[in-house]
């Protein structure tokens, strides 16, 4: 009877090495981050229940909103994924944002650029390639800043988020305008519709929701190969580790940090395609703004692991549409939600002190009977 | 007001003030070995709060109280920075995007909340300095600011005193180069700590609020586009120390200010203007060259700088 709780504890187990608890770790800094949020709400005159109920509501209440939840966590699935690998390689990289936005423009360049010249399942598989590439290099610079010059990473990422930003703006009202805005004089900052040989699929229309839902899940489950089950991500995870030990080891530690944040970069830039040849068929300023950061508590909500990630995107896509949700029926600004992910950021770093000792602990429990037989025939004699 | 190189110059001082005072406060978080990466958030809820309390004319409206009231709020994120870089150990660059990231949610928030999106306020208006502000040029360059700008400035040498010639000075440096000595010697490693993230806090808030109620008496969202984070990284570009931060800020005030730059100065590229945007990225572009740069002088860098202590660990 008790079978599925079993099987869910052992998968837990496997997950956490042995201790559940320590799975549940970022769950539980989650309901304190709630906790807080709830009291900030409270003393702005706002009945903190209800808000999370609307949340709640606008999030899972029916199936349209259900499909809303997972076409906003497709985006944040694919920055997360990649923020795994950076974090995993001892990069933190705050620049998920810009990388995301450099490669949706970018991508946007291409397919319409090429429109006409390629048949549209290659222009479809490069226009994705080029959203990549575009991402990868945004996150190269960084990387290589890093590997050759020790520049801090996180200031650098942040100092690319801006200058891309700045880009985007550029580009838009002035490069890649849409020639119908200069034509009816409007002039508003977007660029020309994406052909639609590259528009992603719908899977239940209206609904926006689209095949790239599954693009991010198998991007994630190739993430997660390329961690655990290859040299290439056996070498990015020890450097993240120990850099000193790597080096020792004869692991080139300059060239996997900058190929962690480089791949960061490309998964960021690949989300940044996905969202707009999925959803907005278009670039227009303010264009997914939010996800590069969102992505990266998503992936700290999962334990930096790209398998962990998924259930994560879902929850935080949910906390978007319900904050929309939120906005509508209770006037409490959406704004509230990247406070409440501030919190859940600072609750989950701070509950790992709380896991290193519970982990020390049990392995010093674990070593000790193992000493204890060591030194039985020795005392014996 | 018109626009030649004695306004741009005075502008070049006068935007320095938030860029000064964030990272004044950085330098002694990071001298005593905690980099505290939430001065974006904190610079962004002392600038609310100082001008809120200012148009809601709390306490007489008088913007020393909104520079107080700024400050308190920055202080107080400051404790919870210390409080989790320092006594829950968590990892410093991370936690501080926590910071960041619950500073501008909330800056929003409230100003949605309270101010219901729009928000100004008559904050501190020039204090010309008496006779000197009469010298031609110098005097209109140096000393026709607000009384937030001496301030900055005075800090400086101020700084310098603190962290070189007081005991509270020696126990910053000691605890950022050897927290495991300086323990031994009965110096409190957290305590000091606290104290400069604290104080840190205190001095982002403080630029926050020069920046809403000095320089532009309005508040918007996100109003610091990145200053917090400039603000870090101009600690690294002056090597932890006050007098060469102060160059970086004055050199990125002008990198701020450049579109004044080039109207006054009449700079085209191929007969044509050079697009704004274009303009508004070199302060970050002139951030990663700067930070290229600074690593040659990495070996000044506080040894202890990112990593907790713990007792009995060393």
């Amino acid at each position: 009877m008790n079978s599925w709780l079993d099987r869910l504890r052992t998968r837990l187990n496997r997950l956490s090495g042995g201790d559940p608890m320590v799975a549940l770790a970022p769950l539980i800094a989650a309901l304190l981050a709630l906790v807080a949020g709830a009291f900030i709400l409270l003393a702005l005159g706002k009945n903190p229940i209800e808000a999370y109920g609307a949340m709640l509501e606008g999030a899972f209440g029916s199936e349209r909103n259900l499909f809303r939840t997972l076409t906003r966590a497709t985006p944040l699935l694919l920055v997360a994924i990649g923020i795994c690998i950076a974090f995993r390689g001892g990069m933190i990289n705050i620049g998920a944002e810009g990388q995301l936005f450099v490669g949706a423009v970018s991508a946007t360049a291409f397919s319409i650029g090429f429109a006409d010249a390629l048949p549209g399942w290659l222009l479809v598989i490069l226009t994705l390639l080029i959203g990549f590439l575009a991402g990868a290099v945004w996150g190269a610079v960084p990387g290589v800043l890093k590997a050759r010059f020790n520049v801090n990473e996180i200031l650098s990422t942040v100092m690319m988020n801006e200058i891309a930003i700045q880009l985007l703006i550029f580009l838009l009202s002035g490069p890649m305008i849409d020639p119908a805005e200069v034509e009816r004089g409007t002039r508003i900052p977007q660029s020309a519709p994406l052909p639609e040989s590259v528009w992603m699929a719908r899977l239940a229309p209206p609904s926006q929701i689209h095949v790239g839902v599954f693009i991010a899940i198998i991007a994630a489950a190739v993430v997660y190969v390329l961690l655990w089950r290859t040299t290439l991500g056996y070498r990015i995870r020890a450097v993240g580790q120990n850099r000193d030990a790597s080096r020792y080891a004869g692991i080139s530690v300059p060239f996997y940090l900058a190929l962690s944040l480089t791949l960061s970069g490309g998964l960021a830039g690949l989300a940044g395609a996905v969202e707009v040849m999925g959803v907005s068929h278009r670039m227009v300023e303010g264009f997914a703004v939010g996800y590069g950061f969102s992505g990266i508590v998503v992936a700290l909500f999962g334990r930096l692991h790209p398998i962990g990630s998924i259930p994560s995107a879902f929850l935080f896509g949910a906390m978007l549409v319900g904050a929309d949700k939120m906005q509508r029926d209770l006037q409490v600004p959406s704004a509230t939600i990247i406070a409440l992910q501030g919190l859940i950021v600072i609750f989950v770093v701070s509950s790992d002190i709380w896991v290193r000792r519970r982990t020390a602990r049990r392995l010093a429990q674990q070593a000790a009977p193992t000493i204890s037989a060591a030194e039985a025939p020795a005392s014996s004699h | 007001m018109e626009l030649n190189i004695v306004e741009a110059l005075r502008l070049a001082i006068q935007f320095a003030t938030p860029y000064l005072l964030a990272s004044l406060g950085e330098v002694f978080a990071q001298r005593s070995g905690v980099l505290n990466l939430g001065v974006e958030g904190m610079m962004l809820m002392g600038a609310f709060s100082a001008i809120f309390t200012v148009s809601s004319k709390g306490f007489g409206a008088s913007p020393w109280v909104g520079l107080l009231v700024g400050m308190i709020v920055g202080g107080l994120m400051g404790l919870g920075m210390a409080i989790v870089s320092v006594t829950l150990q968590a990892e410093q660059g991370i936690s501080g995007i926590g910071f960041t990231l619950f500073g501008l949610g909330l800056s929003s928030l409230l100003f949605k909340v309270l101010a219901g999106g729009v928000i100004t306020a008559s904050g501190f208006g020039p204090f010309p300095i008496p006779l000197l502000s009469d010298i031609p040029v110098l005097g209109d360059v140096f000393f026709r600011h607000n009384a937030l700008v001496y301030i900055a400035f005075l800090l400086v040498p101020i700084s310098v005193w603190v962290l070189n010639r007081t005991s509270w000075g020696l126990q910053i440096r000691a605890v950022g180069q050897n927290p495991a000595a300086a323990d031994t010697m009965g110096v409190s490693v957290a305590r000091v700590r606290y104290s400069t993230v604290i104080l840190g806090g205190i001095m982002a808030g403080a630029a926050g609020a020069s920046l809403s109620i000095a320089l532009t008496p309005i508040f918007q969202e996100n109003m610091t586009e990145g200053r917090g984070f400039i603000a870090v990284a101009l600690v690294y570009f002056g090597s932890w120390s006050p007098w060469r931060v102060m160059w970086g800020a004055l050199l990125f005030s002008i990198a701020n200010n450049l579109q004044i730059w080039v109207q006054i100065l009449n700079i085209q590229i191929g007969g044509a203007d050079i697009p704004p945007n274009l303009l508004i990225m070199v302060p970050y572009v002139l951030t990663i060259v700067v930070l290229v740069f600074a690593r040659q002088r990495a070996r000044v860098e506080p040894a202890a700088l990112t990593k907790p202590f713990e007792r009995g660990e060393n």
